[in-house]
């Protein structure tokens, strides 16, 4: 990927480009992973938790439960997002909050949060999904093009 | 206990995947996030995805991967009733708790926080 | 007067006869809060969103340095300012509360010394007797505008920098007590091909370096010429660059003497990644740090540079890199 972006570049570009990438403040890639394996296995047993709950309590089966622990997780984080904790949490945790489902609520959250200030039509309800939106978007054409395809080679298996 | 151990690792390692993708290859969060839910719906179309949630539960379906897979089935699964159509009807089926949880739940954020900073 | 390609020297000497800084409570917090104005304890300032609360330090700021300076808004011939937000709305709507003679201005984080170096131009050839110059940013309404909205979880790198919530004014005069401005530089726009928005010291850094040079180049002066020379908001990893940038020339200069308002602003407590930016950076540590220090005889002459990336939100998602610019002014006593 990067080398796609300096074949435009000139010479002058490029080896400014090495030289800045010389002295640029290495991310600390093992101590960041350990932080995201911890948090992110953190909300996963938060999740578990609650999933337990529901089986238990709540009389949801194991295949039924998957859908109000999701729920939960993400009132949970649209609340933490609210309250101004998500982020600092984010900040330390990185993958750890942003690939769980509760990094979708967040971007949710915070883009609704921050565009109160354009009116809740225009404002909150034009922007909540600045940022989640590629997810969604991919989400569902990715899921229709495997699913078509599942089917069609399903299909052609059982002729 | 023992599952909740198993959460634990598997949660924790597919967030590592993510970090990895972030610091490591530079992708936006952006494009990780995209980049874990098609995952998740491949492996769902491969029937693998299922398996892994069986073995980890909340660590498989807490990650945004799941996303994926979820979609996968709802569309699978209607589609089994209903023909072809059933992609379409079918494809918000699993996951139609969470995405509209986010929604109501966050425009709700927005009638009660502001930004803190 | 023009001086050699791209330089200015004000011979009548204009006289910064006020100055402002006013900013939130991150600044409020952080090294030089001695030398701010006003200083508020939340980042809403009493408005309703944040772009406003941006328009209110400015404001604010613009109206304290015009009662510093024991004048009226009418004795203000015309107003310099420039912002982050798109189509500078908070600078056109302090232009007019202020009902000045406006001249908007984008340099992005490099605005203060434009308005500055223009303003002084005018007085000095005589055009007002009285003109000031003004930059403002707001963290929130810059994170929402450019980057991500502020309660979103991204995990920023060390590269990144913190916008400065703050506004920063100077009254240009003819005559009378204060600093003097005596030569500007105008910067001209560099791009080596930087295209992280999350690495803009690095980026900014050739843009700096380019207008020392040719500052230096164009009154034939060295480092020695001043006791400060500031960079606006280069940051760690744009300071050390442009330092090393520097020194390939052969021009170096001191660590004590080469410094940066995107270092000084914060205590290393506060976290803030690379250094402070915004446009407010340069201009609040200029317009009250730096002054003050030039008052009490600390520093005798200095030559601000401030530095600015003048990239899009769109021009970055569109794969372009980030083209920047920098502008100095030097000011003595």
């Amino acid at each position: 990927m990067a080398n796609k972006k300096l074949k435009k570049q000139t010479p002058k570009q490029q080896a400014y480009q090495n030289f800045a990438q010389e002295r640029e403040p290495k991310r600390p890639l093992l101590l960041n992973c350990f932080r995201a394996f911890l948090v992110g296995g953190i909300i996963s047993v938060v999740g578990q938790f609650f999933q337990w709950l529901y089986i238990k309590y709540f009389g949801f089966t194991e295949l039924t439960a998957g859908n109000p622990t999701v729920a939960t997780m993400i009132i949970l984080a649209t609340l933490l997002t609210g309250l101004g904790i998500y982020d600092h949490l984010a900040q330390y945790a990185g993958a750890g909050t942003i690939i769980p489902v509760t990094g979708f609520a967040n971007t949710v959250a915070s883009a609704a949060i921050d565009h109160r200030s354009e009116g809740y039509v225009l404002g909150v309800g034009g922007n909540m999904f600045k940022i989640a939106g590629p997810v969604i978007t991919f989400g569902v054409f990715s899921a229709f093009v495997v699913a078509v395809i599942r089917i069609k080679v399903d299909w052609l298996g059982g002729m | 206990m023992q599952q909740f151990l198993v959460a634990f690792l598997v949660g924790g390692g597919i967030c590592v995947i993510g970090q990895i993708m972030l610091d490591y290859f530079r992708l936006t969060p952006a494009h990780t996030t995209v980049t874990m839910v098609v995952a998740g719906s491949v492996l769902g179309g491969l029937g693998l995805y299922d398996p892994l949630i069986k073995f980890a539960g909340a660590g498989a379906t807490m990650p945004i991967s799941s996303f994926g897979n979820a979609l996968v089935s709802g569309a699978l699964s209607e589609a089994k009733n209903s023909g072809m159509i059933g992609v379409l009807t079918g494809i918000f089926e699993v996951t139609s708790a969470g995405i509209s949880a986010a929604i109501i739940f966050g425009f709700l954020a927005s009638l009660i926080f502001k930004p803190k900073g | 007067m023009l001086v050699g390609h791209q330089s200015w020297l004000f011979s009548n000497a204009p006289v910064i006869i006020a100055s402002a800084a006013v900013g939130g409570p991150f600044e409020a917090n952080g090294a030089v809060a001695e030398d701010f104005d006003i200083l508020h304890d939340d980042i809403w300032m009493g408005q309703e969103s944040l772009e406003k609360a941006e328009k209110k330090l400015l404001e604010e700021a613009c109206e304290r340095v015009i009662t510093k300076a024991k004048l009226k808004k009418e004795d203000i011939q015309f107003f310099f300012s420039g912002d982050l937000t798109n189509q500078i709305v908070t600078s056109s709507f302090a232009a007019r509360t202020l009902g000045i003679p406006y001249f908007g201005l984008f340099g992005a984080c490099s605005s203060s010394m434009e308005g500055l170096a223009l303003s002084s131009f005018i007085v000095n050839a005589g055009g007002a007797r009285y003109v000031m110059a003004a930059a403002a940013s707001h963290n929130g309404a810059v994170n929402k505008q450019y980057r991500y909205p502020t309660e979103y979880g991204a995990q920023l790198p060390p590269t990144a920098q913190w916008t400065v919530t703050g506004a920063g004014v100077a009254l240009v005069a003819a005559a009378g007590e204060g600093s003097r401005v005596v030569a500007a530089t105008i910067g001209k726009v560099v791009d080596l091909g930087i295209t992280d928005p999350f690495n803009m010291g690095a980026a900014m850094a050739p843009a700096a370096v380019e207008t020392i040079l040719s500052h230096f180049r164009d009154f034939g002066v060295d480092a020695s010429e001043y006791d400060l020379i500031a960079t606006g908001d280069l940051g760690k990893v744009g300071h050390v660059i442009a330092a090393e940038m520097l020194a390939e020339k052969g021009i170096v200069i001191p660590p004590e003497k080469l410094t940066d308002c995107g270092l000084i602003i914060y205590k290393e407590e506060q976290n803030v990644f690379s250094g402070a930016s915004g446009a407010a950076c340069s201009a609040t540590v200029t317009y009250g740090h730096f002054m003050n220090r030039l008052k009490r005889g600390e520093l005798k002459k200095i030559l601000v540079v401030a530095t600015g990336a003048l990239l899009s939100p769109l021009s970055y998602q569109q794969k372009e890199s980030i083209p920047c610019i920098a502008h100095a002014v030097a000011i003595e006593g």
